[in-house]
């Protein structure tokens, strides 16, 4: 994997987007990204403090299109109501990851002393594995998951960026006001 | 008012002011049949679902109000979803309800169930699953207003029968509720002004006028710009009609099969205003070698558009007559504009207009022995002859409709167009078949206009079942068939890129027998094999008008479509018709 793949690299950009909570709006957007040729790296959807809209976070990957056109296309679709692009510098970005870790009774303490460093939590223990979760800086989850490698990963799975713009930034699209 | 959800759909119909409903029933969609036979809304039983699509397609572009058409779940629904998808191409307002399953049965199978809405999501520019028939006013406005606003397009409502059965307290909203829908309007003042200040410096300026100076209804101000700068216009395929064809301004239609001035001005153009268009394929040819040395002022209403295919140097998202007068405007602001500056740019589009006229070899008349038909000769008759004919023996604001291929652009390049809303054609999807049922929706809109369809035997084959619409419902349709026998297009393109193998585009001139075809769907049906006989048929034609016509022209099927920009070619590649080739290389600016 190059610098260029890495999430936050040059060719992955962020996209917080405020949809309606509307039946299907997910599909909508999904719909877009793959008939328009869009790549998608990572997608999150949660719903926001108004039951109204629910919240996606989108990785985009511009190799394929400009970000301008992606988001020229998804204001388009009816259901979207906001769309603001977060920079790494202006936001707090934070992921979920979750792995099981094939590790014997020699190794599990090197594991245990590593998620106690990430400051993870150990959520299942059996004889041979356990299962970690770390939430953490998208970067920092990289670090953790390549330390882990070499234990042998038996199952992983990570939950996408989520991003809110810090709160000392000003972020232009990023305003919710009128909408609460 | 308790009403079922079904009253409330028609209801809300009539509400929106609906003429006309095209539709066919089924299962799914029974309830909401029943309350439209006491409705004043005109429904209109077509054959085939594609037919109530390209009907509601028609009408929509001969009137400028939105379409609607009404069919069943499952297959009435998947019929359909060809007129929607060309109607989302070329941004033709539409409202389609479809019926479905009980929301019981949903996701079940159950008999004639499809997912109409995820089937629909990429042609539709929004639709609903109605989950309430509490909802049902509320969708309907604001299916109308996205429909009609912003950049127009189609819609879809899905009605299970179980929604359409239920009771509801009957209410009209007092507006919609669209948090995530603002379509532009006005052009920010700053783009207008470095735009004039475009147009003041270009010394050879082409506007690029689309589709979109019809939905915004746009001519007048379009007219008014070009004489007030004195900037030659371009008119696209889905512009043909908003400025006068026999303007002196007017180049005509540029692109792939456009005329050779047009598609070289803009190829020598230092500045391009394109209002209303967007840059397809069939126009730029190579993107990269399309207009090297033009700057680009970009008027659109949909953002997305500008900057898609071409970066502009001033781009302005707002509505396509707005921008324009904004523009007149601020160009008249600063004083009368200096025309004499575009003298020499005139006189070589002058020089190009006597040079590189449409043209087609002419057939003789008098050879009546190579005459089509029993003596097994091909028919000499030109096509482009026909179109000729047809412009000369009817009003100048007849609506000329046309299917999809050679006969299209045979229409497009030798029709003179003098109105807006005279030409209805299927532009961005392609969609053969499209002519007749187009044409069937436009004469219900405009009774009051002649409405002829230019068609190819192979289009009409495809939906030509609509004719018994017509003769039923009494909408005097009048349809020219260019009858080469061939799929002609295609053939051409087998001509000219695939070394004369013709692979399956062969039809036969007898089979059908459109005369006997015409006359089995209630329609009078003319056949003409000769020059001679084509002004006696169009006029007889033209007499007629109590029920649909349909003329068989046996024409020469080897005649080919010139100009052509060979696909993927530089415009600068433009191959003219053969007798004008010799001169091609002594062609200077």
């Amino acid at each position: 994997m190059t610098q260029d793949y890495r999430p936050g690299g040059p060719r992955h950009r962020l996209l917080s987007v405020l949809v309606e909570n509307k039946a299907g709006v997910l599909a909508r957007v999904a719909g877009l990204f793959s008939r328009r040729g869009y790549n998608i790296f990572s997608l999150a959807v949660a719903p926001t403090d108004n039951e109204r809209f629910s919240r996606i976070s989108i990785v985009v990957d511009v190799e394929s299109s400009p970000l301008e056109q992606v988001v020229a296309q998804l204001d388009k679709l009816i259901n979207v109501v906001e769309i603001g692009e977060l920079h790494p510098d202006e936001a707090r970005e934070a992921e979920l990851l979750l792995v099981s870790v094939t590790a014997n009774a020699n190794e599990r303490s090197q594991v245990i002393q590593l998620v106690g460093v990430f400051a993870g939590r150990i959520v299942d223990v059996g004889h041979d594995a356990i299962t970690v979760m770390v939430a953490g800086a998208p970067e920092l989850l990289d670090d953790f998951e390549s330390l882990m490698r070499p234990y042998g990963i038996a199952g992983i799975q990570r939950t996408g960026r989520i991003a809110l713009p810090k709160l000392d930034s000003q972020a232009s699209s990023m305003t919710t006001a009128g909408i609460a | 008012m308790e009403l079922t959800g079904a009253q409330a759909l028609v209801k809300s119909l009539e509400m929106q002011e609906v003429e006309v409903i095209f539709g066919l029933p089924g299962g799914a969609i029974l309830p909401v049949y029943d309350p439209i036979i006491d409705s004043p809304i005109r429904h209109i039983l077509v054959r085939h679902e594609q037919g109530a699509g390209h009907m509601a397609e028609g009408y929509a572009q001969a009137t400028g109000r939105p379409g609607v058409a009404m069919v069943t779940s499952g297959p009435g629904a998947t019929n359909i979803v060809t007129a929607l998808a060309d109607a989302y191409m070329d941004s033709i307002p539409l409202v389609v309800v479809t019926g479905q399953v009980a929301t019981s049965a949903i996701g079940t199978d159950a008999f004639q169930e499809s997912d109409t809405t995820g089937i629909t999501l990429g042609v539709t520019k929004h639709n609903w699953l109605v989950t309430d028939a509490a909802d049902i006013p509320q969708i309907v406005r604001e299916a109308f207003h996205i429909a009609t606003t912003g950049r127009p397009g189609p819609v879809l409502i899905d009605v299970p029968k179980d929604i359409a059965t239920s009771m509801m307290e009957w209410y009209w909203p007092d507006g919609v509720d669209l948090p995530g829908y603002h379509p532009a309007s006005q052009p920010d003042r700053a783009a207008i002004s470095a735009a004039a200040e475009l147009v003041a410096a270009a010394e050879r300026p082409v506007i690029y006028a689309g589709g979109g100076i019809l939905k915004s209804r746009a001519s007048n101000a379009l007219r008014e710009l070009a004489e007030l700068t004195g900037i030659p216009v371009v008119t696209t395929l889905m512009a043909r009609g908003c400025f006068p064809d026999s303007h002196p301004l007017c180049l005509g239609m540029p692109g792939m099969h456009g005329n050779y001035t047009a598609v070289t001005a803009m190829q020598q153009a230092d500045l391009l205003l394109a209002l209303g268009s967007r840059f397809d394929d069939r126009v730029t040819g190579k993107v990269s070698a399309f207009a090297p040395r033009a700057k680009v002022v970009h008027v659109d209403i949909d953002k997305a558009e500008i900057g898609k295919v071409r970066r502009p140097e001033v781009a302005i998202h707002a509505d396509c007559r707005l921008a324009i007068e904004g523009l007149i405007e601020s160009i008249t602001a600063s004083g009368p504009p200096d025309k004499g500056r575009l003298e020499p740019w005139i006189a070589t589009l002058s020089k190009w207009q006597e040079q590189y006229p449409y043209t087609y070899d002419r057939s003789e008349p008098d050879n009546a022995e190579v005459l089509a038909g029993s003596s097994g000769r091909r028919p000499t008759l030109k096509p482009q002859y026909v179109i000729e004919q047809l412009r000369a023996l009817t009003p100048p604001d007849t609506v000329l409709v046309s299917g999809v291929g050679q006969h299209q652009m045979w229409a497009s390049q030798h029709w003179s167009f003098e109105h807006p809303n005279t030409w209805i054609n299927s532009g961005g999807l392609g969609t053969m078949g499209f002519a007749v049922p187009a044409a069937i929706g436009a004469k219900v809109g405009r009774p009051d206009r002649m409405v002829w369809a230019v068609d190819g035997d192979g289009c009409f084959q495809m939906t030509a079942q609509e004719l018994a619409t017509a003769t039923a419902e009494r909408i005097p349709v009048k349809i020219a068939i260019l009858n080469n026998a061939y799929l002609g297009m295609v053939r051409q393109w087998q001509h000219m890129f695939y070394e004369e193998r013709y692979s399956e585009v062969y039809l036969s001139p007898d089979l059908p027998d459109y005369v006997g075809w015409a006359e089995a769907m209630g329609c009078v049906g003319l056949r003409v094999e000769s020059s001679e006989e084509v002004t006696p048929a169009i006029e007889k034609a033209n007499e007629i008008d109590d029920r649909p016509v349909v003329i068989d022209f046996r024409t020469d099927s080897m005649e080919q479509v010139f100009p052509m920009v060979p696909a993927g070619a530089s415009n600068d590649d433009i191959v003219v018709h053969p007798s004008q080739r010799v001169r091609g290389s002594e062609v200077s600016q």
